[in-house]
């Protein structure tokens, strides 16, 4: 599969300073927005959105114009809300289309807030993106000062405001319903669903909620049409992904290709990350976010788009590509990935809050001599009380590391323990609090 | 002089932006942490009379996100990624040389106050692996002790040339 002759997110890499609002507007910026409040009825770019057949990028892949079509009929005001709180380990391209296409994001918003009838835009980044905050700030004060966003835009009587708000450190805020929690002042927990967002949500209003690299390819869909966006990507994985490839490749990075490249091709070929650091083989791929089931060498032929990776028992998630080399234990990962899940958990509900908790507790022991012969199947156990019995999404992916290392490396975990007592103690990469 | 009379225009364009007020409560927040060093059981009281709200369910959203601060912190918050991948590609050789340098283990202050040191899950920027934030400002590319005691100096320069801090990140650029 060669390499896109021209990005549909990451545009900077193809207009330099696309970041500058004057370049912008010389390259079409905000035209599609013209278009669309002008010409354009709100039903019409819901219907165009719907047969490009944009997915959510932020790790559900749910239809983005199916999604605009549950608001209830004539219910008012609604609400879009961004979710810039990307925080799943091994996704970084929020920061890129943040720093270096703004207004891109800017412009999705905006088209999409007109195509739901929403006057009122949010973009809930997390606390972290402290300096892209300011920078998106400054973007939207100048689409403000151009009278592209406000009062009576385009003199079309069509009114928009966007606001940036901070998270202060959570990673359960990118859950849609904690996001909302956590806009209306509360603690980040999730609300139990129905109603779903799109008929109660922010405020107990309508609401639509869409990840940053949804949004940003709102306006080439609009400026160049649903047909066109199909060019690219699978027949049921339409348009392009940002891959964010992390880990012992030799050139980590941001990526664009279109959905359903082959992961060899994406971690092997010198246009995108060039072969792994030093030479040594793969032993671990998470593909999608550390909610992702784990891959191996052998199933580098996969391709990467929804389908495919579902296949595989994996997911195509938030794009974040985590490649590990030999030089990793799989106890170790599975460690430090459900340590991550444990320190993020709400504490809302029982299966994940406790479940990490002993998840990571006995890998723990495990990795550090202590191990047990029980420990496996404790395991086993633990991980099955968890899955399908969380109140959200973060404890069913707490279930993934540890069910992936089990299942693919479950000689490490029995060697572990055989040597447990022996006054063996592995050195660790990681070390413990 | 409280919240009110010394950012009391921020702090109208803050409200302005929000249908309910205690939406605020995050952004002010920050600005409070910032003003008085840390989250004062007085500040988390003067926020929830700014937003109407129960003191409880100020200190409750307080304890519940991890970049605010109800015990005192240094001028500068320094929070170093241990999450995969930065686990494994030299996040742990980076937190051992900041507590080298620094001369206190992770979760301290240092006596003079300047620097704390944290532990924190991923920070959205694996490429550039290992990853810290000071006042949540990135910085990359500290593969060695040298490196590391450059950007302490450069820092602990920032906070003794007057130039003001904020430990919420409210005048991070990079």
């Amino acid at each position: 599969m060669s390499p896109l002759a021209e990005h549909i997110v990451l545009r900077d890499l193809d207009i330099e300073n696309i970041a500058d609002f004057d370049v912008y507007l010389q390259h079409g910026g905000y035209e599609a927005f013209r278009t669309a409040v002008t010409e354009r009825t709100p039903a019409d770019i819901v219907q165009m959105v719907k047969d490009s057949g944009l997915r959510g990028r932020g790790g559900a892949g749910f239809p983005t114009g199916v999604k605009w079509g549950f608001l209830p009929k004539g219910v008012y005001p609604r609400y879009l809300l961004c979710n810039c709180d990307e925080s799943e380990p091994g996704t970084f391209n929020n920061h890129q289309i943040i720093d270096r296409n703004p207004h891109q994001l800017i412009e999705g918003i905006a088209i999409s807030a007109y195509a739901i009838e929403a006057n009122l835009a949010y973009i809930y980044i997390r606390g972290e993106f402290a300096a892209a905050a300011r920078r998106l700030e400054r973007a939207i004060a100048q689409a403000y000062a151009r009278g592209f966003l406000g009062r009576n835009i385009f003199g079309k009587g069509y009114d928009l405001d966007i606001y940036v708000h901070r998270g202060a450190g959570a990673y359960i805020c990118g859950e849609e319903t904690a996001l909302m929690e956590s806009l209306e002042g509360k603690i980040g927990q999730p609300r139990l669903r129905p109603p779903f967002p799109a008929v109660s949500g922010l405020y107990g209003k309508p609401t639509i909620i869409n990840n940053v690299e949804t949004l940003t390819n709102v306006p080439m869909i609009v400026r160049h049409g649903a047909a066109w966006y199909r060019r690219f990507g699978t027949e049921k994985s339409p348009g392009t992904k940002v891959f964010s490839v992390s880990g012992h490749v030799k050139r980590p990075g941001n990526y664009e290709a279109p959905l359903g490249i082959p992961l060899r091709e994406l971690i092997f070929s010198p246009d995108y990350c060039q072969g792994m650091r030093s030479n040594r083989n793969v032993k671990i791929i998470v593909p999608g976010g550390a909610s992702a089931g784990w891959l191996t060498a052998d199933d580098l032929d996969v391709t990467l788009d929804y389908e495919a990776l579902a296949a595989k028992g994996s997911m195509l998630g938030s794009g974040g590509v985590i490649v590990l080399d030999e030089s990793v234990s799989a106890v170790e990962v599975a460690y430090k990935m459900d340590e991550f899940f444990k320190h993020e958990s709400c504490g809302k509900c029982t299966p994940c809050r406790e479940g990490t908790y002993f998840l990571v507790k006995v890998l723990h022991r495990i990795m550090h001599g202590h191990g047990r012969r029980e420990d496996i199947p404790l395991l086993h156990d633990v991980y099955n009380q968890m899955a399908g019995n969380c109140f959200c999404l973060l404890g069913e992916s707490a279930v993934v590391p540890i069910r992936s290392a089990l299942r693919l490396f479950p000689h490490e975990f029995e060697q572990a323990i055989a040597q447990a007592g022996n006054g063996h103690r592995k050195a660790h990469a990681v070390s413990v609090r | 002089m409280s919240l009110i009379e010394k950012y009391g225009a921020e702090i109208e364009s803050i409200l302005a932006r929000y249908p309910q007020k205690r939406s605020a409560v995050l952004p002010l927040l920050f600005i409070a942490q910032d003003e008085y060093g840390y989250l004062t059981d007085a500040a988390m009281r003067e926020v929830a009379d700014l937003l109407d709200m129960p003191p409880t369910d100020v200190f409750e959203v307080a304890g519940f996100y991890s970049l605010l601060y109800t015990q005192p912190v240094g001028r500068w918050v320094l929070q170093v990624c241990d999450d995969v991948p930065c686990a494994f590609c030299g996040a742990e050789d980076l937190i051992a040389t900041l507590q080298e340098k620094l001369g206190i283990p992770v979760d301290q202050t240092t006596p003079d106050g300047m620097f704390t040191l944290q532990r924190v899950k991923c920070l959205a920027d694996c490429d550039h692996a290992p990853v810290l934030q000071a006042n949540l400002e990135y910085y990359h590319d500290l593969t060695t002790p040298e490196k590391v005691e450059a950007v302490l100096a450069e820092l602990r320069q920032r906070a003794e040339s007057g130039e003001k801090l904020s430990i919420s990140g409210r005048y991070a650029d990079r």
